[in-house]
């Protein structure tokens, strides 16, 4: 594997995947680009079912296939086109460069082993380390993700941690071989608020300290407007809009992501009548024709029914929008 | 006082602990609900507000009659609901129903919508007489939003959304005045949770209805209550109007709460005060002495530990704050 360290950290190249099962073809992204720096935090937003976790388990191929598919584009690693890889490859990757960290800590550690010999783990596979060495290191690392007590608490298993307790010792593993790529797939959407303000703060200093790239997947609008510098927002499949984090909160540009903004209550202020996106998001086996956001959207006209908008309408710098009325939705 | 139409005293819910396979000996309790007074007005809604295990839900389950308080005295519009039985007490509880939080567990999978919305007719029968109940279920459809010619549907054709509408549906049969809300909304999706709210403030609006809300998402419960109370280990620790609790919170542990959720406006990023908790909840099977939240607060002192503080209106608090040195904080403009 030849890295190029003048290339792109991550970049996501028009990235279609699909679930054939028998009800049908699921069209579950249809055409995903993404790029990530060293140190940038890229959030990537959306309900469930548009696609944000397929796209993050697609660019770390732990995808079941069958029934899934990665049937177009490109996932490079430093100019290494990962798809194409072979497996055993692709496993040098994995941990290594980009790791990934999930929603559920309970269900994603293995209960019949002591959290210390699961990260250790990582050690002996990868690094090949003895097992002493190993826990040696495992401690460490219980250390830097504040569990206090490390010492006496690497021997226990994962049902003896608390949830926020879990979700650091993920972190851990996650960041036990210093990827520069870690993608975090809703880490706090299980969590209390005032244990997600505490994970959240250490993911950002962690991220800091290693000027790691950042993909953080979530539906929590206030989240990614605390920690995010680009936010990707996808709807039914696709990025439909690409931008720095204060021009989407300031000015959205797709009629989805404004109409997102104005249907959540907040907690600074409190409103009068919330606006609602009416109707549903789409089935992924049965996703409109023309614009898939048409059926809700408020700007809609006949040629939203037939013409898909421009996958990458370029608004300014760093800034694009799929839609037909990008002006009117920005009232310029 | 007229206008009261719940009224709760001193509310406990201990769930005992067993030791022992064949001579069972208590071991403790778990205090889910230690003593809570509430009251709610016609019209209005209380939001109640607290992390996972703070007794929240255990409280709507008792205000409802699906758990049996320990101790303490529960009226619903001048009944006492614990003390009535058999039939006075089947039509006492017709005023207050519940909705659940998981959309999808709450609906029996294998009856239709009909009949899950028309259940409540069968245990109530002089609710509605048998002629009327199609109809009277086909007009709670219409009433929620949902399509009256879906009656012979099965929950799983429908989203999460929609079968929210199913069970407030269901919740409005036996045309309650209160509605107690358990999370109604945090199973779904961002943009249908606007939706089921809108859906609840209309409904409150044409019926006169009364809420209890509970969720632990503090943006939606201050959307949508007047006066709000936030629950730390089984225990009332603040009440007050929204005002006052968002505004001007004077408990330690509302301020740390608050300071954590996150606002959705970049630019307030670096500019908000956070307050960071150390450690997790501790176990409502062994709570701490004195104050309950002393061994996460910052401001705790020796005499914490001895003295529980009670809710009251305190010199610098002007609502009820169980802290011994509550003291306003000023949050209006530090969003």
């Amino acid at each position: 594997m030849d890295f190029n360290p003048q290339a792109p950290l991550l970049q996501v190249n028009d990235m279609h995947v699909e679930f054939r099962t028998r009800d049908g073809v699921a069209r579950a992204v249809n055409g995903v680009n993404l790029i990530l720096r060293p140190g940038e935090t890229l959030a990537v937003l959306g309900e469930s079912g548009c696609g944000k976790s397929v796209t993050a388990q697609a660019i770390m191929g732990i995808l079941d296939s069958p029934p899934a598919f990665v049937t177009k584009g490109e996932v490079l690693y430093r100019g290494v086109d990962l798809l194409r890889l072979p497996e055993n490859e692709r496993r040098q990757v994995r941990a290594n460069r980009i790791a990934m960290i999930f929603q559920d800590a309970l269900s994603a550690l293995n209960p019949v082993y002591s959290v210390g010999f699961q990260i250790g783990e990582l050690f002996r596979t990868h690094r090949g380390l003895s097992r002493s060495e190993a826990k040696r290191r495992a401690i460490e690392l219980l250390d830097q993700v504040r569990i206090p007590d490390a010492k006496n608490r690497v021997d226990d298993y994962p049902h003896q941690f608390s949830g926020g307790m879990r979700q650091r010792v993920m972190i851990a593993m996650a960041l036990a071989l210093d990827p520069d790529v870690l993608i975090a797939d809703e880490p706090t959407t299980a969590l209390d608020v005032t244990v997600q303000a505490q994970i959240m703060g250490l993911l950002a200093e962690l991220q800091r300290e290693r000027t790691m790239g950042l993909v953080l997947i979530t539906h929590d609008m206030g989240v990614v407007a605390d920690v995010a510098d680009t936010i990707a927002v996808m709807y039914a499949g696709k990025v439909v809009e690409y931008a720095p984090v204060h021009d989407i909160y300031a000015h959205p540009a797709h009629p989805y992501t404004k109409a997102l903004l104005e249907s959540i209550p907040r907690l600074d202020f409190k409103g009068r009548g919330l606006n609602v996106i009416r109707g549903l998001p789409p089935a992924l086996t049965d996703i409109p024709h023309g614009c898939p956001f048409h059926p809700r959207c408020a700007y809609a006209r006949d040629v939203c029914r037939q013409d898909p908008p421009p996958p990458a309408y370029q608004i300014a710098r760093n800034r694009i929008a799929s839609c037909h009325f990008i002006r009117e939705v920005l009232g310029v | 006082m007229s206008d009261v139409v719940l009224e709760a005293r001193g509310l406990v819910k201990h769930f005992p602990i067993t030791k022992g396979i064949v001579v069972r000996t208590r071991a403790g309790a778990v205090r889910a609900v230690d003593g809570v007074d509430l009251h709610l007005r016609r019209g209005e809604t209380l939001g109640i507000v607290g992390e996972s295990g703070c007794g929240k839900s255990t409280l709507a389950k008792m205000l409802v009659g699906l758990e049996k308080p320990t101790s303490g005295d529960l009226r619903v519009r001048g009944d006492d609901m614990l003390r009535l039985r058999g039939p006075a007490l089947r039509h006492a509880r017709r005023n207050i129903q519940m909705v659940m939080q998981d959309p999808y567990t709450s609906l029996n999978p294998r009856m239709t919508v009909g009949d899950i919305i028309g259940e409540p007719f069968e245990i109530h029968p002089d609710a509605v007489p048998r002629p009327g109940r199609e109809r009277a279920v086909r007009d709670l459809l219409d009433t929620v939003g949902l399509n009256p010619d879906h009656i012979n549907r099965y929950p799983h054709q429908f989203s999460g959304g929609q079968r929210q509408r199913i069970g407030i549906a269901r919740a409005l049969a036996l045309r309650p005045e209160i509605l107690v809300c358990d999370e109604p909304v945090s199973a779904l999706d961002v943009s249908i949770q606007a939706q089921v709210i809108n859906l609840l403030e209309r409904l409150q609006r044409d019926f006169g209805l009364s809420y209890v809300f509970i969720a632990h998402d503090l943006s939606v419960v201050r959307h949508i209550s007047d006066r709000i109370a936030v629950m730390y280990l089984g225990k009332v620790v603040e009440t007050g109007s929204h005002v006052a609790i968002y505004d001007q919170p004077t408990h330690p542990y509302t301020q740390a709460l608050l300071s954590a959720v996150p606002v959705p406006d970049p630019r307030l990023r670096g500019h908000r005060r956070h307050i960071m908790l150390e450690g997790d909840v501790p176990s409502p099977a062994d709570p701490p002495s004195g104050c309950r939240f002393r061994t996460r607060c910052w401001k705790a002192q020796p005499g914490c530990a001895e003295h529980e503080p009670t809710l009251e209106v305190r010199q610098r608090s002007a609502h009820p704050s169980a802290c011994h040195f509550a003291e306003t904080l000023d949050l209006a403009r530090r969003y």
